[in-house]
């Protein structure tokens, strides 16, 4: 019995699924579209979008001006709305259509769903939630002596090696996997919100990409579940992906959670305008709501500037901010291991230092 | 009616991890706990179990000291448990594992009331993939991310949890559904219950039980035949380049300021 996905040599081009939720494109779309542009690059191939939606027409070309070459549509009133039949059905003919070689999918919770489902229907594997991806394996070593403690010898590795090298986390960030599907296509990866760097938007390249509209076949059999309705978080979502500035506070304000909070804002503000995250700890405790969590269960930032207060530095939680730009601690514990990942680290109690250093950066910026 | 739940039994990743030579983790040092939110799910059937007396069975694939966790999920009130082990299936991807759980739900038949829950996913490989891909082998339909479930005969509503909020899913019976920490509260073991979990049955299906299925693709299962596998495997180097900044609150704070400025990061 064979299978079509082991024609490997049949399949091109590097695919990103591109998440619509309201007609309106997902800042994971322009991350994995920006990846997706240096793996085609490296390939030597296309960059390809594909859209899903209901009268989405009009906003594909904006992934052109991350890097796509060209945006499939599938347009159908029944893909308005994300189920997991119906994206399903209309991807996976798309993919048994035109054999993309690789297939990036954002792991939010739709890619997620999404995602895992269609590597079972398309007879191919799938790494889950990775944070660095490669096919050019020199870049790969790169990265390896980077990111690893490994000595590398390029001897032991094939220098033409052309599998998607998709990288993540395991065991609760405790180690790195670099996981390749040699013999199935397409190559499927869901990859971490916030991880890839979006590039610059480029308005000509918007411009230039090239639209396909592709049929969409879908009956009534097909679909076996209905959305009744989708609901919006009444309160706002913080934006810690987006944020230049992150002030996270861990179980370290807990004799006084108000004044370390108060503290935390007030060190945003004068950092030039943040937002305030946290530990695990404090989101358990109910000092923040959940979608303030940084981590391996929280969200992955990578800031200009992060500052940890009172926070221990447990893997979990540098699994999601050791790659910020400049990581300032402030913690009692000299031995704590958030050190080990910060740029700058003071052994002090939060509710002393603190109100120096914001009246210290203060008269810096006043200063200039 | 029966709910069949998925489970699995993980290393406890919250203390010190052990790590072999080869980059793999060393489970036989570790701890190993029920992964959390498999107790969710089998919380979910239970609740069914509760209101509609069926029955409910909990599922895993693991070597055979597994069956330890089936007994201690029938302490909490399933029914019966089924332990698939076997050297055959070992080092499976999350594809080759879910042929292999399909495969063995698909041999234990899987009625029009029928139900199977698992985990949103586990700790110790994050994929959340499994659920899904069991789903897509059974042709069943799915519901991730369940943060709510109401049952009224074979239809379901269930509320699936999204990054900026929810949606509400209607489903009918037969159905996989993933379940989150926000779903429920899991119930603690009853003296009865352990008392009497000795007595109840496990079932045991190995290679050659399964070796039939028509689910299960043989040449792809196992470490050999997964199609995805492990090219490298390592631990991320310590930064260890922090500056620390001595001196009083004062001056720490000062310091820093200073530091600050002059590499415009203010
Ligand atoms: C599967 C799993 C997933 C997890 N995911 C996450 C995650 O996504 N994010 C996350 O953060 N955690 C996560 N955790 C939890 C993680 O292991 C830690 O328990 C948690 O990060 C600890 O939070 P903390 O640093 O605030 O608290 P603690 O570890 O209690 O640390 C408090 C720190 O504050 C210091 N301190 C105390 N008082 C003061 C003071 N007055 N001034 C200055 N310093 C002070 C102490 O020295 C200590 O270092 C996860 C755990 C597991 C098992």
């Amino acid at each position: 019995m064979g299978f079509q996905s082991e024609n490997i040599e049949e399949y091109h081009d590097i695919w990103v699924f591109c998440e619509q939720r309201d007609g309106k494109l997902q800042n994971t779309d322009f991350e994995l579209i920006s990846e997706g542009r240096k793996l085609a690059d490296e390939r030597g191939a296309k960059l390809v979008g594909v859209l899903l939606g209901s009268d989405v027409k009009g906003i594909a070309s904006e992934l052109g001006g991350y890097g796509a070459d060209k945006v499939i549509i599938c347009d159908d009133p029944a893909l308005k709305v994300y189920t997991t039949d119906a994206y399903t059905k209309v991807l996976c003919d798309l993919v048994n259509d035109k054999k993309p070689e690789v297939l990036l999918v954002g792991a939010t919770t739709i890619g997620r769903d999404l995602a895992p489902r269609c590597a079972a229907k398309l007879h191919t594997g799938l790494t889950a939630d990775c944070t660095h991806l490669d096919i050019d394996m020199d870049k790969y070593l790169d990265f390896l002596r980077e990111s690893s403690t490994i000595e590398v010898d390029p001897e032991k590795f094939k220098m033409d090696d052309t599998n998607l090298k998709m990288t993540r986390p395991a065991f609760g960030g405790h180690l790195m996997a670099t996981i390749i599907c040699p013999r199935f296509r397409p190559c499927m990866s869901t990859v971490r919100p916030g991880v890839m760097k979006k590039s610059e938007f480029d308005q000509a390249k918007a411009d230039a990409c090239e639209l396909e509209m592709y049929p969409v076949s879908l009956s009534e059999d097909d679909l076996k579940t209905k959305v009744l309705e989708v609901v919006k978080a009444t309160k706002k979502m913080v934006d810690l992906v987006g944020a230049d500035v992150i002030v996270s506070v861990g179980n370290g304000i807990s004799s006084d959670v108000q004044k370390g909070l108060a503290l935390a804002e007030e060190l945003c503000d004068a950092l030039g305008g943040g937002v305030v995250g946290g530990s695990r700890v404090a989101v358990d405790e109910g000092w923040l709501s959940d979608d303030h969590q940084v981590g391996q269960t929280g969200k992955t930032v990578h800031p200009k500037i992060y500052v940890a207060l009172g926070i221990s530095g447990a893997i979990q939680h540098k699994a999601g901010m050791q790659d910020s730009e400049v990581i300032i601690a402030v913690n009692t514990n000299d031995a704590a291991p958030i050190f080990e990942v910060a740029t700058y680290g003071i052994v002090g109690n939060v509710f002393d230092v603190v109100p120096k250093m914001i009246e210290e950066i203060k008269a810096q910026k006043a200063a200039k | 009616m029966r709910i069949y739940v998925c489970v699995k039994q993980v290393p406890d990743t919250s203390g010190k991890v052990a790590v072999n030579e080869n980059g793999t983790l060393n489970r036989a040092s570790m701890a190993t706990i029920i992964n959390p939110d498999d107790m969710n799910a089998t919380e979910a059937a239970l609740k069914i179990k509760d209101a509609t007396g069926c029955q409910v069975t909990v599922v895993t694939m693991g070597p055979p000291p597994a069956k330890a966790m089936l007994q201690e999920l029938i302490a909490m009130g399933a029914d019966d448990g089924v332990l698939i082990s076997g050297r055959e299936f070992g080092g499976s991807d999350t594809f080759a594992t879910s042929q292999i759980i399909a495969g063995a739900l698909h041999n234990l038949g899987i009625g029009e009331d029928d139900i199977v829950f698992c985990g949103r996913q586990a700790i110790d490989g994050d994929t959340a993939q499994v659920g899904p891909q069991i789903a897509e082998k059974l042709n069943l339909p799915q519901v991730t991310y369940a943060g709510d479930i109401e049952k009224d005969g074979n239809t379901l509503k269930i509320k699936r949890l999204l990054e900026d909020g929810y949606m509400t899913v209607e489903v009918k019976t037969p159905c996989l559904i993933t379940c989150v920490k926000e779903l429920n509260t899991p119930r603690y073991l009853t003296v009865k219950g352990i008392l009497e979990c000795y007595d109840k049955p496990i079932t045991v299906l190995d290679y050659e039980a399964l070796k039939d299925e028509p689910l299960i693709d043989k040449t792809t299962i196992g470490l050999k035949g997964s199609p995805t596998n492990i090219f490298k495997s390592f631990t991320p180097p310590q930064k260890g380049s922090v500056e620390m900044i001595p001196g009083t609150a004062q001056e720490a704070a000062s310091a820093l300021a200073e530091k600050l400025a002059k590499k415009h990061i203010i």
